[in-house]
């Protein structure tokens, strides 16, 4: 009788601690949701207002005071970061992939054990150090800030994602497939090609779209390097415009108008990394290597 | 008897077959580790032959050095010959690759391409070579026909490979290494994952290929060596761990006058 009231006791404390620990990390699992909750409704809130058929379509209006010009649109951004992005997509994505690639089938020699963490390293860095040092290299150089300087310096902060990704994935394919290809006499870089990055394709693509976003989202790089133009431009070797850059200048500008915009303009880009993780989701479903 | 210099007295292959392959002082090593000692042996062209022993002694290992497949594990390396109608596939100036195009390999797991469907598992050897399109429809044919795998996969060839049942899929892998039309074919314990249906369909399947084409067969299963091959190599652990070939011979003098004690002990299920 005694010992079944202890057992009762104990029994009862353990369930309560279980409800404690479950409700702490139900709390926290929502605090950790609340930030991301909050921006989407908050910028789509400010930001819905301002886009419009003209806000897509037309580029920088000036504005004086008194006048009642609206602004004009963000086209010379969005132009602008899909040219400086979809450069250093070209840039990164090859380069990325390729030294996954040599991380994952050459995993453990003294070669990759440096430029794993070299690359791990690199993903870590902050941006701005990577803009400054884009800035120097090649906008004191070439004395001119441009979009391609702005494109080298997001490809450095993209490589790394895309490197590690894709020698994550690389290594969930099974050894099996890779003897399969190797009996039948196809040398290391046909098992490769022909075998193990189809296997591994959906991955591959998950980590250059995670890429993308990140990029897509970047400032701090951009602001030394592409500095920033309120023409509409297709040159990438001179300043440009990009959402991230546009939304952080008129947010300084003491125009109501361009305020509003810089709010549209972070409409557009959450829009986009919330897309392309959507999208991310999808495809990883829909087939992954096991 | 062949190998006679060697201090091996228990290998009993006939002298007057004829080799497709011959073992000369074929030695195996993981780095500094000795994993199969010092073998000479001739694989008689057209039969099967079985290569039998309790687990760990080696046995996979040596069938896959034999198409240089083990140097894909760091650290694995060869000493000795192993001549393919007399050519030395170890001879440094021989690329492994053509050496596994000329000898096939079947493994333990049915391994088809996931991605992949039936049809494009069976020609993905035939890739490598760059064959047309044509050329490429045909030869899938006839290799699922030897594989004895056409009828039943015919209507599907676009459908996954691995869609199919083990059985089906082992088959699949066998008709995918012939279909490079490789001259010997190294199968490593291929029924061991499958069903007594399966392991019975891939038995009758080597009985026919052996006809066209020579197969050498890792089982630990000694009904099946029985049941399948022509000549039987018996391997154990030796005194210093390395895995040695104890006797080879014929299949039926194996097992029912074998030379050697260790040998009787593993055939009666003494141990092993």
């Amino acid at each position: 009788m005694a010992q079944a009231t202890t057992m009762g006791r104990r029994y009862r404390r353990r369930v309560f601690v279980n409800r404690v620990m479950l409700t702490l990390t139900v709390v926290a699992t929502a605090l950790s949701i609340i930030p991301l909750v909050l921006i989407i409704f908050y910028v789509a809130k400010q930001g819905i207002g301002s886009i419009s058929i003209d806000f897509l379509t037309k580029t920088f209006r000036p504005i004086t005071f008194g006048s009642t010009s609206t602004g004009g649109g963000v086209l010379h951004a969005i132009v602008g970061s899909a040219l400086i992005v979809g450069l250093s997509l070209l840039m990164a994505t090859p380069i990325g992939i390729m030294a996954g690639i040599y991380l994952a089938e050459y995993p453990s020699n003294s070669a990759s054990t440096v430029i794993r963490f070299c690359v791990d390293v690199l993903s870590a860095m902050p941006s701005i150090v990577v803009g400054v040092t884009a800035y120097v290299l090649i906008v004191q150089r070439s004395k001119s800030f441009s979009g391609v300087a702005g494109s080298v310096a997001l490809v450095v902060l993209m490589v790394p994602i895309i490197t590690r990704t894709t020698e994550e994935i690389l290594r969930l394919v099974p050894q099996a497939a890779r003897e399969a290809a190797v009996a039948l006499g196809a040398p290391k870089w046909r098992t490769t090609l022909t075998v193990v990055l189809p296997m591994a394709l959906s991955g591959v693509a998950t980590g250059v779209l995670l890429a993308f976003a990140r990029a897509a989202g970047e400032t701090a790089p951009l602001l030394v390097t592409v500095l920033g133009n309120n023409n509409l431009t297709f040159d990438l070797f001179g300043p440009m415009q990009a959402l991230p850059l546009l939304a952080y200048r008129y947010t300084e500008q003491p125009y109501q108008v361009l305020n509003q915009q810089a709010w549209g303009a972070a409409f557009i880009l959450v829009v986009i990394v919330l897309g392309i993780n959507i999208m991310v989701r999808i495809t990883t479903r829909a087939r992954s290597p096991r | 008897m062949i190998a006679s210099q060697t201090t091996n007295t228990n290998i009993y292959m006939p002298t007057d077959v004829d080799a497709h392959l011959v073992l000369d002082g074929l030695t195996i090593y993981y780095g500094a580790r000795e994993a199969v000692a010092k073998t000479d042996l001739v694989i008689p062209r057209k039969q099967v032959t079985a290569i039998i022993g309790p687990s760990g002694c080696g046995k996979s290992t040596l069938l896959r050095s034999l198409n240089r497949m083990h140097e894909t594990v760091a650290g694995a390396h060869a000493e000795g010959r192993v001549l393919l109608d007399g050519e030395d596939m170890y001879q440094s100036d021989i690329d492994p690759i053509l050496v596994r195009r000329r000898i096939g390999m079947v493994f333990q797991q049915p391994n088809p391409l996931r991605a992949r469907t039936i049809a494009d598992n069976v020609s993905i050897g035939l890739e490598l070579d760059g064959i047309g399109r044509r050329a490429k429809q045909a030869a899938v044919e006839r290799a699922l026909k030897r594989a004895a795998l056409w009828d039943e996969v015919s209507d599907r060839l676009d459908r996954p490979g691995i869609a199919l049942s083990g059985g089906q899929q082992q088959r699949l892998c066998l008709a995918r290494t012939l279909a490079v039309e490789p001259e010997l074919i190294l199968m490593d314990e291929p029924a061991s994952a499958l069903d007594p249906i399966g392991t019975l369909r891939i038995e009758e399947l080597i009985r026919d290929l052996v006809s066209e084409i020579t197969i050498i067969i890792v089982t630990h299963n000694m009904q099946q060596a029985a049941r399948v091959s022509d000549y039987t190599i018996f391997m154990t652990l030796n005194e210093h761990g390395s895995g040695s070939v104890i006797e080879a011979g014929p299949t039926q003098m194996i097992f029912t006058a074998p030379k050697n004690k260790l040998t009787e002990d593993y055939i009666t299920g003494r141990f092993g």
